[in-house]
């Protein structure tokens, strides 16, 4: 078997011409290894060979995008690699978004493998990371020799079509495709040491990241709850009987407005829920166990509240992605706001 | 959701039962619930008594939204 074909992108820095001031360098194509490409070559040993290095400048590639793009896919076109690789770009931002651009267009328009890679706040990484495989760098160039041998190995197996692993194997950053594979420890064991070594104040590794969540401040408290408009809000999945408007019963692409005025009280005749992460048995029998209009009304007619709004809003937050509750609950607040409602009381199983 | 209701400028209560999640997520006003399938209410009681259970935290949630906070509270049900 012949050796695997890779063409090379490289910035203008990395080619030797110069920093900041070559940066309106025009794209050219090399013979050969350039710059990093020598430690590339080091690692595919007889597997791979860089034919090709395509050096251009950052300022020029990202100023004449559509110009840089066209030249480059023609210089790759014509070269007909097994794999495109570029950078790594480290933290550099113009050079991380060259290589994920150019990255992007070999795979979409050639049908090429392509790998990059970059530091994780690489606006580039921001940009491509659902869409390419980027290898986690660190944030300079210092970071060149841990880089060289995982991008190298993930190159080849680009090249040869074979499977990749998850990115906690392969050391790419996460694009969010969810890739099974065997620990060598057992779950139990896992938790254990990790245990430990939280017990004992040393680092540990999560195996399952939390999101970043924002902050937001509290708001004034309401002055007179006995003259305030109160909704209610769940993510418990209370729909009318039948859940008319079909929210899923996880991972919710919508959520429900429903009318409630005149409901006294949420009867198994006329409430459901349409939750499907928690046992149904109760809240089908009365859901008023989730979303509290009964208390609420006896409430009104007591003068505790002013009024309970016309319209509840529910979701199934069930596997439901946060991006999804977020962009809801955006919606439906500003409607909540337009109706002068003062309160909100939101329940979540 | 909690947040972005927050985030309109309405003042919002979460009552749910694993409170953990709430502050991880950053809801301010937090009451806690009886259980994740009924919340607010308790089948094993008769239905009058858990309805005055239900009261009870419906009334510590609207105590919650009087109440000035600063940070992420959890106000327990008395």
């Amino acid at each position: 078997m012949g050796k695997f074909k890779v063409v090379h992108y490289i910035n203008q820095f990395y080619a030797g011409i110069g920093g900041e001031e070559f940066a309106d360098h025009k794209p050219e194509m090399r013979d050969g290894v350039v710059g990093p490409g020598m430690a590339f070559a080091g690692a595919f040993g007889d597997k791979a060979e860089i034919t090709k290095t395509i050096v251009c400048g950052d300022s020029f590639f990202n100023e004449n995008l559509a110009e840089a793009k066209k030249t480059l896919l023609d210089m790759v076109r014509a070269e007909k690699p097994d794999v495109f690789v570029a950078g790594p770009a480290f933290n550099a931002g113009r050079y991380g978004v060259a290589c994920g651009t150019i990255c992007d267009a070999v795979r979409e328009e050639l049908g090429i493998p392509v790998l990059t890679g970059m530091y994780e706040e690489n606006p580039g990484a921001e940009m491509f990371k659902d869409k390419l495989l980027i290898v986690a760098t660190k944030n300079n160039a210092a970071g060149m020799r841990d880089a060289v041998p995982k991008m190298a190995a993930l190159a080849l197996k680009l090249a040869a079509g074979e499977q990749i692993g998850a990115s906690i194997e392969e050391g790419y950053l996460p694009g969010g495709t969810r890739v099974n594979f065997f620990e060598k420890e057992r779950g139990s064991r896992r938790a254990v040491d990790m245990l430990l070594k939280k017990m004992a104040g040393k680092p540990f590794v999560t195996e399952y990241p939390m999101p970043d969540f924002d902050r937001v401040e509290p708001n004034a408290a309401v002055v007179d709850i006995s003259s305030a408009t109160i909704a209610l809000v769940t993510s418990g999945g209370i729909v009318p009987k039948t859940n008319p408007d079909r929210i899923e019963s996880s991972s919710a692409s919508k959520y429900g407005e429903y009318d409630i005025s005149g409901v006294e009280d949420l009867t198994p005749e006329s409430f459901e829920t349409a939750h499907g992460g928690y046992d149904p048995v109760y809240a089908n029998a009365d859901a008023d166990r989730v979303l509290p209009v009964d208390v609420l009304r006896d409430m009104v007619k007591e003068g505790i509240i002013g009024k309970l709004h016309d319209k509840f809003y529910t979701t199934v937050g069930n596997g439901t992605a946060t991006k999804s509750s977020k962009q809801f609950a955006a919606e439906f607040a500003q409607k909540l706001k337009d109706d002068n409602v003062q309160a909100v009381i939101l329940t979540s199983t | 959701m909690v947040k972005e209701i927050e985030r309109a400028g309405i003042p919002v209560v979460h009552v749910c039962t694993v409170t953990p999640i709430s502050m991880t997520v950053g809801a301010n006003r937090i009451v806690p619930a009886v259980a994740i399938p009924h919340p607010l209410g308790n089948p094993s009681l008769g239905a009058a008594e858990e309805k005055q259970l239900r009261r009870k935290i419906v009334q510590t949630a609207l105590d919650a939204l009087a109440t000035k906070v600063d940070g992420q509270t959890i106000f327990e049900v008395k």
